[in-house]
């Protein structure tokens, strides 16, 4: 398994409390189209996320993320920064 | 303008329908059609007649009990305080038609600063033109490109429009989680100048902010200064009524307190307040403070009037304390569910169900005679509905005693409440 993989599966694992309506995950699902996400679940699940890969996702950031391929990139790349 | 104004009469381009820029705000239009379509009244339209007292207005002819302002030390009609602003108004004119740097900087601008300096025992005070833009400039000016603001995801709207308004990298921790503020602190680089921004007292549910442990876990890391927003704690919390920094003694370990004339103070306009040594260039550099025109002066002499009297309101303060208290302990003996299980402040949340019962219940009471504020998401923390009340220390006690009767029959009423 490609560490890309890995880290769209603990997304995904991530996702699955907040995934109301049962959307299967791509790379192309959008959180606030495909998920239905309003900026109080974003805020939920960001926490969630920063805290599983021990990151930090600025709100700039944030901004330029829609997508959960996006967002695995964002993590890949913020992981190797830190 | 005529006493004859046709309230029809229009003068400029009528947009056809169709697509255009207001078309995002449709759904909006559309919720609050629906609403407004069952036949209650707009939360978001109510006009104060009359205003009798800090504690009393007439709204549609009918003498209300005021649940829901932010007045809560009652100075508003201190007759040293309206004697301060009409004389300012005699003597100095109505506005000053100009910013704090060039031609709008007077006398009692200055006194109000001096006033603010006595309050807090500081060296240094910054009168802006509301509290929104003392936020504004204090948050945008202070983090810059590459720097980080570290704030509550609860944090008021000016907080966060501080924020975007400026250039710095912006990270949120969960309400009050000392642990999530702690530990984002510790993921960011070390060298980097950080800033974080906390509350006092959170205005929608009416809690605190642990200060004295979020201070304690900020002081852990290197590059923090620390800014607290006493909005609702000033005049209520500490020896000095200077906020819940006080209180909570940790005065010495913040570096700027922001606040607002139009809480406690009873008039309009924002400040910082600060003893780092370089505080005074922030008046050329803050642009929501150079590029607005300053306070009227009577509104600044109104300020620095009531400022010097909140000094000496200990027993005011401890009213105010007893009539919080009391209504919290009435309303959760009447088995409404509120925002914190023990009162601490003088904002007192009422949730909800659902924006029906909200609004059933927000009209219920007016009714009754009682005005509290409706609040609903964004605004509110978790997509709660709820009706805010607000204590003043001039609410005496018979009118608690009112005001949880007109809470226990509009309860009843819209069954809030068991009947």
């Amino acid at each position: 398994m490609s560490d890309r993989q890995a880290v769209f599966d603990t997304v995904s694992a991530q996702i699955e409390p907040f995934n109301k309506k049962g959307v299967s995950l791509t790379d192309a699902t959008t959180f606030a189209g495909d998920l239905e996400w309003d900026s109080l679940t974003v805020m939920d699940f960001v926490a969630a996320i920063e805290d599983a890969f021990d990151i930090i996702i600025t709100m700039n950031m944030q901004a330029e993320i829609e997508t959960v391929g996006q967002l695995v990139d964002a993590v890949i790349k913020l992981r190797g920064e830190g | 303008m005529g006493d004859t104004m046709d309230q029809t009469a229009t003068s400029m381009r009528i947009a056809p329908a169709g697509t255009d820029l207001l078309s995002r705000f449709d759904p909006l239009i559309a919720e609050r059609e629906a609403l407004l379509a069952t036949g209650v009244r707009d939360p978001f339209a109510i006009v104060m007649d009359e205003v009798k007292s800090p504690t009393l207005a007439v709204i549609k002819g009918k003498e209300t009990i005021l649940l829901g302002t932010y007045n809560y030390m009652g100075m508003t009609f201190d007759p040293d305080v309206i004697a301060a602003g009409k004389q300012a108004l005699d003597s100095f004119g109505s506005g000053t038609t100009g910013s704090r740097v060039l031609n709008g900087t007077y006398q009692g601008h200055k006194e109000c600063e001096d006033a603010l300096k006595a309050f807090y025992g500081t060296q240094h005070a910054m009168v802006f033109s509301t509290g929104y833009q003392a936020n504004l400039g204090m948050i945008s000016t202070l983090a810059g490109k590459g720097d980080y603001i570290v704030l509550d995801a609860d944090s008021h709207a000016s907080i966060y429009d501080g924020c975007a308004l400026g250039n710095a990298e912006i990270v949120r921790f969960r309400h009050n989680s000392v642990e999530d503020l702690d530990k984002r602190l510790g993921r960011l680089p070390a060298e980097a100048q950080k800033l974080v921004v906390l509350e006092g007292v959170y205005s929608m549910l009416g809690d605190i902010a642990p200060l004295r442990e979020m201070v304690a876990a900020v002081r852990k890391h290197p590059n923090c200064m620390i800014l607290v927003d006493e909005a609702h704690g000033m005049g209520f919390f500490g020896k000095n009524g200077r906020g819940v920094y006080e209180e909570l003694g940790v005065e010495d370990e913040i570096d700027f307190v922001v606040g607002t004339f139009s809480k406690s103070v009873g008039t309009v306009g924002g400040f910082c307040v600060s003893d780092h040594p370089k505080f005074e260039v922030l008046r050329l550099v803050c642009r929501p403070y150079v590029f607005t025109a300053s306070l009227p002066p009577s509104v600044v002499a109104t300020a620095a009037a009531s400022i010097r009297k909140l000094m000496h309101a200990a027993d005011k303060r401890a009213h105010l304390w007893e009539n919080s208290q009391r209504l919290h302990k009435g309303l959760v003996d009447l088995g409404f569910k509120l925002g914190t299980d023990r009162p601490q402040s003088a904002i007192i949340a009422v949730i909800l169900e659902d924006q029906t019962q909200a609004v059933a219940m927000w009209q219920a009471l007016l009714e009754l005679g009682l005005y509290v504020n409706m609040a609903r998401p964004p605004a509110t923390p978790a997509g709660t509905y709820l009706l805010r009340c607000s204590l003043c220390a001039e609410h005496s006690s018979a009118q608690v005693g009112q005001i949880l009767e007109m809470f226990a029959a509009a309860g009843r009423l819209t069954g809030a409440i068991p009947g």
